[in-house]
């Protein structure tokens, strides 16, 4: 469901098959093993973590019909995305997620939750699809989005407009860093980005803490019981 | 360590000598001291104050040589910071850095708590030098980036890249060539200011309420990021 390779002092973290990676508990897990691996690498040097997918899409978000309307399979699913993203925001290195297919909803999350995005100019488009879906957003999601995404307008477009944004609209809008065209291509200009990261030599411990400071809210929100927006998700 | 002069109606501090100014208690002292007559001054009329700096720095932030690995020093500057930012945020009139060199980290969150910034264009940088030094970002340095800066791409690159960035608009407000220009366009803002007649403990309340979230901060006691800061 995914695999981890290091090239250099960057590890990439692939979802592997043409599939649309939806995140149930198989592939989170699998997601938060490579975390763990990353994270032991990071205490004795400086890396960087590359985040990217095979095929059409980066994640199409939560499996849906996996969960059905069974709410435990559907707790059990959302807390474990909780339980990674936070993994993702204590890490005590460099994160880049490199899109080089449409992310929606929990799988545009997946992606914003990194320290930078770049993004597949060419195909593929960010949607926060909920609303189409008659979805409620859960507080966290906002809590991320707000806090990675100065632009309130483009907030508001994203989250209550359900805009289908490509990648040059999400750099204009802010909601990305960088558009690529190709996805080889924006692969490499990630790998690239975590080359020159890892250059400065950050102590990973304290490039943790740093983004922990910065992202505090949203590790609130994580860890909180959801009861302000009535979202099951 | 700094002087205090009045013209017309503007205060104007001066973090004086050629040195780095580093924030340590003595000079945070002279600081608080400063703030206290402006503060006096203002109950009787519309006054503004501009703070600015001699030489290469406006301020290279906190005196780690001073504090080295003694706690209980370290405890003494950073608590004497988070009081005079707390005094400049309650401060009954308008405020203006009128910044002439270098401003890094703590020197940065000096600077960056005035209501403006006018910075020099042709020399100097800020720069949130901890990444770099290896320290945690206290989390009221980054409540306050946050209140001031909306980009959130600019407060990342920022805390979490260690940028050094050039007078830029959007994390502060205006750029001009020259140190003695920069405060005077500093000085001409606090007169314009000034002119608005309005009344000190509501510009005080106002500015309150718009950087309660930053008081908050400075209140707690940080236990979330692990700063020692």
């Amino acid at each position: 469901m995914c695999t981890l390779e290091k090239k250099g002092e960057v590890f990439i973290l692939t979802l592997t098959g043409p599939g649309e990676h939806r995140l149930n508990p198989t592939l989170l897990d699998a997601i938060q093993s490579a975390l763990n691996q990353v994270r032991v690498a990071a205490t004795s040097s400086s890396v960087a973590l590359i985040t990217t997918a095979h095929g059409k899409f980066f994640s199409n978000g939560y499996d849906l019909d996996w969960a059905g309307s069974d709410k435990l399979r559907g707790d059990l699913m959302t807390s474990k995305l909780r339980s990674v993203v936070a993994d993702f925001i204590t890490l005590p290195c460099p994160t880049i997620a490199a899109v080089t297919g449409h992310a929606s909803a929990a799988g545009f999350i997946l992606a914003r939750c990194h320290d930078y995005v770049v993004m597949r100019k060419d195909r593929g488009f960010i949607y926060m699809s909920e609303m189409d879906i008659a979805l409620v957003i859960p507080a966290w999601f906002h809590a991320l989005v707000k806090n990675k995404v100065g632009s309130a307008t483009a907030v508001r477009d994203l989250m209550l407009r359900a805009d289908k944004v490509t990648a040059e609209m999400a750099v204009e809008k802010g909601i990305i860093d960088l558009a690529v065209v190709g996805a080889e291509e924006t692969v490499e200009a990630a790998i690239r980005m975590g080359e020159e990261l890892v250059r400065r030599k950050w102590k990973g411990d304290v490039y943790g803490g740093n983004r922990v400071g910065l992202m505090w809210e949203v590790l609130e929100e994580i860890r909180k019981f959801d009861t302000s927006t009535g979202s099951r998700l």
